[in-house]
């Protein structure tokens, strides 16, 4: 008797644990979001080592719209979908754009930007457009893995296609003369050139984004099947966009509009 | 002589009883998992098994496995020469000339090879003028070349050890033996201690290109697309797992062929050991 109470006692107790937990649960959802830090403008460690950049600053406004307490993950962008898939986090805002190779292994919220990519070069270059031609027997550098990468391997085919771990690599070999040109997002590469380190180089032109390989623009990506949780995303990206918070991290970030047409 | 043979009549000894203990059948369950997860990966693959994806990336997978073989031959060729002088200099009397080997070694052994390649390949490339002016940036300029260097001087610092420690095994008496005989330093080396500290070296070299040929998986990062870069191209592409496994399958392969080739040098070369 003694011991059958002290039991239903405890299962007491922790079934009132388990109701108070579920009530907070209620109140404010925990997520976990991945993003790369190695793409500045949008997500970039500080020195200091703190995330920073349009897709952290998105982030923090989504998850105030949708209450939810966040925590970001960085993770290499190579294994970023599989650390999704294995529950390293619950969702990646990390500029990554909306294609079908993708859409058949994570689910995509809308769009929460879409800006066109570049091509640059040395100061110097003889380059003077973007077309197939125009790059015929220079070395491009792209970052591997990404929607460029695809491109420049489709579109420049009589050009040495060189993939790099992340954008601050191919940035250094353009700087020393080992490439020709590169090819990234329009504001990835402007950031760049606007640094001292991009003093060397400028941007030849602007690539019409081709949509089967560029995809619509950058969302957030869910494992598999959470479509719950990507419409959350798509009603807090709508909710920022309504309530000008959106325009002011945009205006912070960029002099010009960054969600496209 | 007949009768002989009819009288010793020879019982075979009782098989030794083989009980059922705890080591015993915890040894069969760890059996019985790996090959649960043997038949597993091979269901896997064979229900995931896309011809189309097969077909698509095996050339890629071809020239990525030349390039991996390639670079670690040519490293190890290179390390081998490499590591002759360095592991003479270790050995050395003279402290200044040991000490610098000393130092050498120290760097390559206790630094990681992603490391050291990141910075022949990145770090040198920032002093583009300077190379320059020396007439090195032709070789400092190609990924491919940095990527030998690092490698042979990695693998060179390992392979050093090595051959120090194989010829230090040989014991001293045989250096003395020679001597007695009028042999000179070199002769003895070359004749009677190389032939005996080989055979000491044999595993550890061994070890030493499996090792390279896993390590060398990083080479992608300065954008020389070896078998592990192309199998990174072949998953962004298809976000598909058994790009992986078909890669490590591969790494699996050439170990198990060295594994068994250095087996086959090994029994040719000790047989005067054998009893």
């Amino acid at each position: 008797m003694q011991i059958n109470k002290r039991f239903a006692l405890a299962l007491s107790a922790a079934a009132l644990a388990l109701s108070i937990g579920a009530a907070d649960a209620q109140e404010k959802m925990k997520l976990k979001i991945g993003t790369e830090g190695a793409y500045p403008p949008f997500n970039n460690l500080t020195s200091d080592g703190k995330l920073e950049g349009f897709d952290i600053d998105i982030a923090r406004a989504l998850c105030e719209e949708m209450n939810a307490d966040c925590e970001f993950v960085t993770q290499d962008w190579d294994g970023i979908i599989p650390a999704l898939q294995a529950g390293k986090f619950d969702a990646i805002i990390a500029s990554m754009s909306i294609t079908p190779e993708r859409a058949e292994k994570v689910d995509f919220s809308n769009k929460y930007y879409n800006t066109p990519p570049a091509i640059a070069a040395p100061k110097d270059t003889d380059i003077t457009g973007v077309t197939t031609e125009a790059l015929a027997g220079k070395t491009i550098g792209v970052q591997g893995s990404t929607t460029h990468f695809n491109f420049s391997e489709a579109t420049y085919t009589d050009s040495e296609i060189r993939a790099y771990p992340t954008a601050q690599e191919y940035q250094l070999d353009l700087a020393n003369g080992r490439l020709d040109a590169v090819n990234d997002d329009i504001v990835v590469v402007s950031e760049w050139l606007a640094t001292p380190e991009g003093e060397c180089c400028k941007i030849v032109g602007t690539i019409t984004p081709v949509e089967e390989i560029h995809g619509q623009g950058a969302g957030i990506a869910v494992r598999k099947g959470e479509t719950e949780l990507a419409e959350k995303f798509n009603a807090a990206i709508d909710a920022i966009r309504a309530n000008g918070k959106y325009k002011a991290i945009n205006e912070k970030y960029f002099d010009f509009d960054v969600y496209g047409g | 002589m007949s009768e002989v043979a009819t009288v010793t009549t020879v019982e075979k000894p009782p098989a030794p009883p083989r009980p059922w203990t705890g080591e015993r059948i915890a040894g069969a369950v760890l059996l019985g998992l790996w090959v649960l997860c043997g038949v597993g990966l091979a269901a896997y693959l064979l229900a995931a098994w896309n011809p189309e994806l097969f077909e698509k990336y095996l050339p890629y997978y071809l020239s990525g496995l030349v390039v991996t073989l390639t670079l670690v031959g040519i490293s190890i060729v290179l390390g081998a020469l490499l590591s002759v002088p360095v592991a003479w200099m270790r050995l050395s009397k003279n402290r200044l000339v040991a000490g610098f080997a000393y130092g050498y070694v120290y760097f390559f052994r206790g630094t990681p090879l992603l490391a050291q390649t990141f910075l022949i390949y990145y770090g040198l490339g920032s002093f583009r003028p300077e190379l320059q002016a020396l007439g090195l940036w032709t070789f400092f300029r190609e990924a491919w070349y940095c990527a030998i260097l690092a490698f042979t001087l990695n693998t060179a610092a390992y392979q050093a050890e090595i051959l120090r420690g194989a010829i230090a095994s040989v014991p001293r008496g045989q250096w003395e033996a020679g001597s007695a005989l009028g042999l000179s330093k070199l002769q003895t080396l070359w004749k009677i201690v190389l032939p005996q500290a080989l055979i000491v070296a044999l595993r550890p070299y061994g070890n030493e290109i499996i090792l390279m040929i896993k390590g060398s998986a990083i080479v992608a990062i300065i954008t020389v697309y070896d078998l592990m870069g192309e199998t990174r191209r072949a998953y962004s592409r298809t976000f598909d797992f058994q790009t992986y496994i078909w890669a490590a399958m591969i790494y699996l392969t050439i170990v198990e062929l060295l594994r068994n080739v250095v087996d086959w040098i090994e029994r040719r070369i000790t047989v005067h050991l054998k009893r």
